[in-house]
């Protein structure tokens, strides 16, 4: 093969192997560009997020689950019809990292069309405004859930 | 309802992904018929080997696609990108060798190429098997001690009479029906997952409590004792077998998870202390260590003995200039191993500064995805083996490229994805694995597919 045509692969081949690069990264770009998409856990845009059923909504007023103070101040968890679990055990469904936690240290059940919030013998407590969860007790929007150095509210 | 499924399929990028797998392999082939062409070589063999190297490459990307939907797309395009180089490397100085037996009128050598390719399958059979048999990656913390044991056995076994086996006086492969294996490979992932397990449970007593001695803060045995015990038994089998490669790994991935997961910088300057101690004592104690320095500091004192590796490496550098001599027209085989610890002079030769600088970029890429899968990941284990598989991989290749350009001292150990080697490859591809699981659950959404067609059922009911 001719010496020039060797050398115009040669670059021809570095070309190529740079626009693989290159493509890599714009997808990198573009990934890191809509993050929201991505991520499990969202700071609160309500805008932005599915919105449930319509016959969900009418029956339940609340569909989020907002994080107010703490380390995952901003965080929005949907509410859907199935129990949450607060704890910081990593199968959790919301896990806080915090001492004051307890592993499994809280549940929050859809009955009806209101939230009720339990205790799982935390070594801590579970606090509803200033009162400490005992028994399972009605979680009202405009209450403020405490656990550990988390505070939540519940959102439509 | 169309509308919410839509988002939520195109943040899946895994046609993305497709597309460039397709890429990746097409770079491969380009290099291989450059390599053809450039030193006369027309085998039909080559043919069949890229085939089945892109039908390998499609069968795992439909594997990802079913097992990891949402993973990051551009793990896997990066490291096949690496792996289709290697190969067309390989295949480059088995022609080379080929053509010196012929000169030299000695008996024809075995191509490499093709047990590379069949590590490359068994590499991608694991990699698909990892993903499919660890749904959760919060699992493997369950496995953690096991994981300590095994990594520790694991680096014992070339140890053994009979089934280790030494190689050019490291005493790293084992022989298991006719396959060499070097186990020290799969040691260091068993291994992270180890540290990651037990680091996470006791991360806030290792930053917090401590109790004074002598006016020094110093964590409480339990806490400690085990990660030291694992760590220094580590340490003193890579010692007997001569390893400095995986040692200076192992050292280096013990110090970034330790700063991870407590967040304490003095964890770095005590392990940059104990480094250059360490160091100075093997330097004094072990003769291999003093020549492997010493060639560092002058590889042209002795330049046709202990240095002449090395000084091959820079040779081949500099002949490669900017834009590298091109593919099949350097003389990389002058280089000692340069299927193995070398094939970054190799590729610096025929590809150039500019070419290294695009593998190099393409490692770079693998370890930001690594890293943005550890900090996207919600729980804390998830976190800490991320971040450590992607220390493997970096902190691997930074110590082998920087040892054959002469930033640090060599220290023999495999390019992750490029070299020629089966264990390293196997190993690095279950990293791959377990790092595109991760992402895989730190990018899926709060609903799922499954979910949102379940909610659509109970709509066609209502």
């Amino acid at each position: 093969m001719s010496e020039l045509l060797l050398s115009i692969l040669r670059i021809g081949f570095l070309i190529a192997l740079w626009w693989f690069v290159l493509t890599v990264v714009s997808v990198l770009r573009r990934d890191l560009q809509a993050p929201r998409d991505a991520k499990p856990l969202t700071p609160a845009r309500s805008g932005k997020r599915p919105s449930p059923r319509p016959t969900l909504r009418a029956r339940k007023t609340s569909t989020q689950l907002v994080i107010v103070e703490g380390a995952l101040t901003g965080t929005a968890v949907p509410l859907g019809s199935s129990p949450i679990i607060i704890g910081r055990a990593p199968d959790a469904t919301i896990v806080l990292d915090d001492d004051f936690v307890s592993t499994h240290h809280a549940r929050l059940t859809p009955n009806g069309n209101h939230w009720m919030v339990e205790d799982l013998g935390s070594t801590n407590g579970t606090w509803i405004d200033r009162t400490r969860v005992t028994t399972p007790t009605v979680f009202r929007p405009g209450t403020q859930l405490r656990i550990g150095r988390t505070s939540m509210e519940l959102s439509s | 309802m169309s509308e919410t499924l839509n988002r939520y399929r195109v943040s899946t990028r895994r046609s993305a992904e497709l597309a460039l797998l397709v890429g990746a392999w097409l770079i491969g082939v380009f290099a291989w018929i450059l390599v053809d062409s450039a030193t006369g070589e027309t085998s039909l063999g080559g043919w069949t080997s890229l085939l089945s190297a892109g039908v390998l490459l499609l069968i795992t990307h439909g594997a990802v696609r079913w097992q990891a939907p949402y993973a990051d797309p551009l793990l896997l395009p990066s490291v096949a990108a690496l792996n289709m180089l290697g190969l067309a490397m390989i295949h480059r100085l088995d022609i080379a060798a080929a053509q010196r037996a012929i000169s030299n009128g000695s008996p024809m050598p075995t191509p490499d190429v093709y047990l590379q390719l069949t590590w490359m399958l068994v590499g991608l059979v694991a990699f698909i098997l990892v993903l499919s048999f660890v749904g959760d990656h919060r699992r493997l913390q369950r496995f953690t001690f096991t994981a300590g044991f095994a990594g520790i056995a694991l680096l014992f076994l070339p140890l053994l009479p009979f089934i280790g086996s030494e190689v050019n006086g490291a005493r790293l492969w084992i022989n298991f029906l006719g396959f060499t294996f070097q186990p020290g490979e799969l040691a260091k992932v068993a291994l992270t997952i180890f540290f990651a397990g037990f680091l996470v449970t006791r991360r806030h007593s290792l930053a917090l409590v401590h109790k004074k001695i002598l006016g020094v803060g110093v964590p409480r045995a339990k806490d400690v004792g085990p990660l030291l015990l694992v760590w220094f038994a580590a340490l003193l089998v890579l010692i007997l077998e001569r390893d400095l490669g995986t040692s200076l790994l192992l050292f280096g991935l013990f110090i970034v998870m330790l700063y991870v997961a407590t967040g304490r910088r003095s964890w770095v300057l005590i392990g940059g202390s104990l480094l250059t101690v360490g160091g100075g004592l093997a330097y004094q104690a072990f003769g291999h260590v003093r020549v492997r320095f010493d060639v560092w500091l002058d590889p042209f004192a002795d330049a046709n003995g202990s240095g002449f590796q090395i000084v091959q490496s820079l040779y081949g550098f500099a002949n490669g200039g900017i834009f590298g001599t091109g593919w099949g027209q350097g003389y990389p085989q002058l280089v000692p191993f340069a299927k193995t610890d070398f094939i970054t002079s190799a590729l610096g030769e025929e590809l150039g500064l500019m070419g290294m600088i695009a593998i190099l970029l393409l490692f770079a890429i693998v370890v930001e995805r690594g890293a943005r899968a550890a900090v996207a990941t919600r729980d804390p284990f998830g976190n800490l083996l991320a971040i450590g598989l992607t220390t493997v991989i970096g902190l691997q290749t930074f110590i082998v490229i920087g040892g054959v350009t002469r930033l640090v001292p060599l220290t023999g150990l495999t390019t992750p994805f490029l070299s020629y080697g089966g264990s390293s490859l196997v190993a690095n591809y279950i990293i791959i694995a377990l790092l595109i699981r991760i992402s895989n659950a730190a990018r899926a959404p709060e609903v799922t597919d499954a979910e949102l067609v379940l909610r659509q059922d109970g709509e066609g009911n209502d």
